[in-house]
């Protein structure tokens, strides 16, 4: 079932020669493609227009108001591409190596170095759309250094590269949909894929503002629909971002990848109440110059101010002397979680460490004073500097910090703590980005191909422009190059008649439900029961009783569901519904996966499979491979594995030691 | 409307320092000869159609594009955003505009009606054998009046509240940006409003009071 | 900080459709945690109007953290509430006090029209980007990054005006319901860089005509706009789109 189909030739020549040999259509035959592409992120948005000034006839859907809106626009920290304009030895190979390396070697050699090739393109594009990225005073791009990696590569626009970047994307979007070549479809949401012949040939969606189903036809379906974190109920995606369209395309055969890949961001603003709706990320990019730490003492109450510097344990400091502060995510998160469990927490919740400005602020008004060439400088004086400087690098966190919390980061230090950020697993998609299902593929986030069990900072929007802007304009071509012989197909082919059914039928069943339970609380309950067993620790007993309680959730929310409204209006809770509904068949398979998986991985942590000093233990023997879930019926899935095999790099235990 | 505001503004300049010359205490010799040059020479006859022209044009600029703009909200708010988020007579140039529309038919009723045409009220004088209307004797009649004054105070504050705003957002709708000169045109901007404003309203006030002779 | 907790009336506007008229219904919610943002605030209410067999109020939000321009509500006579430079999802109820009545309405202006309750119809503005808010550059055909250095000062302003989130509180601040500060933070972020330069006239004239076509008012720089923006776009942008309409309209060949 699973055939990679990664091109053969030496690591750094496959994408070349994939280039030089793939097949292609002439401009004339591309105007009579129709390809369908769902979700308007940077993979979505970057593959939508890139296709659009190809010329094939894209439709583009969104679930929000507007294609700008995706979560792409939520990332804060910057953008990874081996130019090594800063002469510090990056490079291709190296960009390579730190994205296998710091994702637990669980990803596609292949995948990785085509990713690390066409980082540096994607620079190129987005500079020449107008993308605003942070600049020296000689008028060059700056960069700064991110989590994992021991060079600077990551490119910025202060604290909203992933809003500069998707508004790039989406401009460029814009300019297909007034040239015509791209029909633009918001506030839709994709609830069927269509099959015809084993084919993807369309989908089903709905119009949110009136609720009716519409049919639309596509000589391929391109599924950019980002992660599945909202499973976890509080995570730092957005409240819409769900999993309904890729679970759709699983439903329908195409295999899910690794789902228990997921990573949690060790610098989150910890929960403040059961109230809490959504998590939110302060940037790695703080981790650069912040200092984490814990009181020594256990249960200590003390402010922070009042704990003295001996008193205070710098425990990544401590453990990881090499990368300090800066180890990549899975490690850091854990390291927190760690800590927490045995008592050193902060905060009225103890769920939480500090992240410390104080240095940093003082190094930076130093350095100010030296500037000036002043001497005798009062310590206010330098502090005031520095904070400054710490201002203008991270003005715009530090205020949101002190919107949520009331508390003013440049005086006392942040509390944060990990939460749900990014899932590495997501379809299974071939070195083309093609699932299992012919026609159907899957970008960016919503696949699982390129950051194995953990991903690196700043990789994330990396993949997804490189997905849609450099990889799918050639490898989507490859196969429509034998479709040009097949007519469009009329959307009143049974194929669309039965789809149609389907999702109406579902629609009535949810709402003649009509039970007790709002859908928030049964998406809170799901979340919780995902967070406590399937979250940053697992073990074997947890996992078994994760399934039994997802299992019992399901039967729950299907016989007591409440959903207010019609299903022909403006009906949010029933849009939630149905996402939630997927959520938790979704959770379930996480579990499987997880408990699947004997070994701890990246952020696949298993609490059985632990090295003596508390790192995780991988089992590359019996578990280098991707596990790829095939739906067979209800609670039922059949495992296919795609091994692994690494012709460059040799695998070994992570060391950021 | 920035650029026939700003026309008009050049006219208030003109306008004002004629006036002001009621306060050299010359009995209004240096007052009269000033409008006398005015009122016979060619080119201040041909700028002042330019000013009528100019006038109009603001006028109706300012008509249709207050009207079609309150057409844009069909539902107001039930709270309105009111004075913190901007100045009120920023949101009221319309109705500034009306009222020192409305002041400015007394005004040229007053004045020009009655230098240009009618000779209403007014007496001829007579300086080193040139004979010339006795403007300052007909304003110093009009403004015995006390209603007359008060209508003039309010159309001068009308006026200066008027260029507080249209002074600054002239040189904006005319593409001035620079942080260094947006900040030189606003300071300018309420200096002038301010003394255009005093300088007016202190012309009813002084020959009410006597002030003048 | 103090956390407390307060009892509010809400004040809200229902709306059922684009063709309902519409009316205020108030709403009594309790407990409410003054650390909790506005937005769970109002899900605290929507949970217990579904509870009580009531409709939840429709509004829009997404990603809760400020930064995708989807959340649009009216607050007490303000887009996005009281505090400054803020957006709806992270105005937190430390805003509010014990027995405060909170009123909610949805943008008004016609290019905004009403979805349902607070839902607004904001798509008038991806049709002005439509119109020229982009740099004809299709994928492929950039040159190295650092080919075209560019001015520190220029890059920052352009940074500043780009920051735009594209949320409407600047229409519905305005008292023309113009949509002058949107627009000219997309011209002058463009203008600035210059990457932009080859389209710089025909992308001002066309995004300008645009906006008079969608039915948003016209600019007398009041300065609401700037005073409720979220991300502090200046004003300063409007007289620079000023310049480009005027410097590309005297001297268009036709």
């Amino acid at each position: 079932m699973l055939d990679s189909k990664i091109p053969s030739g030496t690591l750094d020549s496959k994408w070349i020669d994939y280039k030089g040999h793939c097949k292609l259509v002439n401009p004339a035959n591309k105007r009579k493609l129709e390809v369908i592409v769902v979700g308007t992120g940077l993979a979505g948005a970057s593959a939508a227009a890139s296709l659009g000034e190809l010329g094939y006839k894209v439709k583009a859907f969104c679930f929000q108001d507007s294609p700008r809106r995706a979560h792409s626009i939520a990332a804060q920290g910057g953008i990874n591409a081996a130019k090594n304009y800063q002469n510090d030895g990056d490079s291709v190979f190296r960009l390579f190596y730190d994205t296998i390396k710091g994702g637990d070697y669980r990803a596609r050699e292949a995948n990785v170095h085509r990713l690390a090739e066409v980082s540096v393109n994607i620079i190129d594009q987005c500079v020449a759309q107008g993308v605003p990225f942070a600049r020296e005073y000689g008028g060059l791009l700056s960069n700064r250094s991110f989590g994992g990696t021991q060079v600077q590569r990551t490119f910025y626009a202060a604290g909203q590269t992933g809003q500069q970047l998707l508004i790039g994307a989406y401009q460029a979007l814009e300019r297909q949909v007034a040239l015509g070549n791209v029909k633009m479809y918001a506030r839709h949401e994709m609830l069927e894929v269509v099959k015809i012949d084993g084919k993807a040939s369309g989908i089903i969606a709905r119009d949110l503002v009136n609720g009716t189903l519409e049919r639309h036809f596509g000589h391929a379906v391109l599924l950019c629909t980002g992660g599945y974190g909202n499973v976890f109920y509080l995570s730092t995606n957005a409240m819409g971002s769900n999993v309904t369209a890729a679970w759709k395309a699983h439903r329908n055969g195409a295999a899910f990848a690794n789902p228990c890949f997921t990573q949690i961001h060790p610098t989150c603003i910890p929960v403040s109440g059961d109230h809490q709706s959504k998590l939110t990320l302060m940037s790695e990019s703080l981790r650069n110059d912040g200092r984490i730490w814990v009181p020594k003492k256990q249960h200590d109450t003390r402010k922070a101010v009042d704990i003295p510097e001996e008193e205070r344990d710098y425990y990544l400091e401590r453990r990881y002397p090499a990368f300090g502060n800066l180890v990549p995510r899975d490690v850091a998160s854990r390291a927190a979680k760690e800590r927490c469990d045995a008592g050193y927490g902060v905060g009225s919740s103890k769920q939480a460490v500090y992240l410390d400005y104080a240095d940093a602020i003082e190094r930076y008004g130093k350095i100010e004073v030296s500037k000036e060439g002043r001497n005798n400088v009062s310590k206010e004086e330098i502090i005031a500097l520095g904070k400054q400087v710490v201002k203008a690098k991270y003005g715009n966190l530090f205020d949101m910090y002190e919107k949520i919390t009331g508390e003013n980061p440049y005086e006392v230090p942040m509390r944060i703590y990990p939460a749900v950020h990014y899932t590495m697993g997501g379809l299974w998609v071939d070195y083309e980005l093609q699932t299992t299902v012919p026609g159907l593929y899957a970008l960016g986030e919503a696949n699982f191909s390129d950051h194995g069990a953990n991903r690196l900072g700043a990789s994330a929007l990396m993949q997804g422009l490189a997905d849609g802007y450099f990889v799918i304009p050639y490898t989507l071509g490859n196969t429509l190059a034998d479709a040009i012989y097949n007519k469009a197909i009329e959307t009143t082919h049974p194929a669309f008649e039965e789809a149609e059914k389907n999702v109406s039928d579902r629609i009535q069943n949810l709402m003649n439900i009509k039970g007790t339970q709002t859908v928030e609380s049964f998406h809170k309950r799901l979340g919780k029961i995902i967070w406590d067993k399937c979250g940053m620790a697992r073990n074997k007993e947890g996992l078994e009783q994760a399934i039994r309680e997802v299992q019992a959730l399901k039967q729950e929310f299907w016989s007591d569901v409440r959903i207010p409204g019609e299903v022909n209006e403006m009906n949010p809770e029933l849009d939630k519904a149905n996402r939630v509904a997927d959520f938790i068949e979704l959770g379930e398979l996480m579990c499987i996966d997880a408990l699947n998986r004997n070994e701890s991985c990246g952020g696949h942590f298993r609490e059985e499979y632990q090295t003596p000093d508390g790192e995780a233990l991988r089992d590359d023997e019996n578990y280098m491979y991707v596990a790829a879930w095939e739906f067979k019926k209800d609670h039922q899935w059949e495992l296919h594995k795609e091994k692994l095999n690494y012709e460059v790099i040799k695998p070994s235990q992570r060391n950021y030691k | 409307m920035g650029l026939t505001g700003i026309f008009l503004i050049l006219f208030l300049v003109v306008h004002a320092g004629l006036n002001a010359c009621i306060w050299a205490n010359d009995n209004g010799e240096m007052f009269n000869k000033a409008a006398h040059f005015m009122g016979s020479m060619v080119a201040p006859r041909v700028l002042e159609i330019g000013l009528f022209a100019g006038l109009l044009l603001h006028i109706i600029q300012g008509l249709m594009l207050e009207l079609s703009n309150r057409g844009k909200r069909k539902v107001g708010y039930a709270v309105n955003y009111g004075n913190s988020g901007s100045k009120w007579y920023s949101r009221s140039m319309g109705l500034l505009g009306t009222i020192i529309l409305l002041f400015l038919v007394l005004h040229l009723y007053n004045f020009w009606t009655s230098a240009r045409f009618t000779g209403e009220g007014l007496e001829d004088i007579n300086y080193n054998g040139v004979e010339m209307h006795n403007m300052f004797g007909l304003m110093k009649s009009t403004f015995t009046e006390l209603w007359v004054v008060i209508v003039y105070v309010l159309g001068c504050l009308s006026l200066g509240y008027h260029l507080a705003h249209g002074f600054q957002s002239a040189f904006k709708t005319l593409g001035v940006h620079n942080k260094r000169y947006h900040l030189m045109l606003s300071s300018m901007g309420y200096g002038f409003s301010v003394i255009i404003t005093l300088v007016f309203a202190l012309m009813p006030i002084s020959f009410y009071l006597g002030w003048v002779k | 900080m103090e956390h407390y907790n307060m009892n509010l009336t809400v004040k809200v506007w229902r709306q059922k459709n684009s063709s309902d008229k519409g009316k205020f219904e108030s709403y009594p919610v309790k407990n409410i945690s003054s650390e909790m943002s506005f937005l769970e605030m109002i899900d605290v209410l929507n949970e217990q109007l579904i509870v009580e067999g009531k409709e939840p109020i429709a509004f829009d939000h997404d990603c809760r953290e400020g930064i995708c321009g989807m959340c649009s509500m009216y607050i007490n006579g303000k887009p996005h509430g009281p505090w400054a430079a803020n957006t709806t999802c992270q105005l937190h109820m430390r805003a509010f006090k014990d027995g405060d009545t909170v009123v909610v309405e949805p943008w008004r202006a016609s290019a905004f029209p009403v979805i349902k309750d607070l839902m607004v119809d904001r798509s008038s503005f991806d049709r002005i980007i439509q119109a020229g808010g982009y740099i004809s550059v299709n994928t492929g055909n950039a040159v190295d990054g650092n080919s075209l250095p560019i001015n520190k000062d220029n890059a920052d302003s352009a940074f500043a005006a780009a920051m735009c989130i594209g949320c409407g509180a600047c229409v519905a601040a305005c008292k023309n319901s113009s949509a002058m500060l949107f627009l000219s933070a997309k011209v002058s972020h463009l203008a600035l860089l210059p990457q932009g330069g080859p389209e710089r006239k025909t992308r001002v004239m066309n995004m300008v005509a645009q906006m008079d076509k969608e039915g948003f008012g016209a600019c007398t720089n009041t300065g609401a706009c700037e005073a409720t923006c979220p991300k502090e776009i200046s004003i300063a942008n409007i007289a620079r789109l000023n310049n480009e309409y005027l410097r590309a309209g005297i001297t268009a060949e036709k």
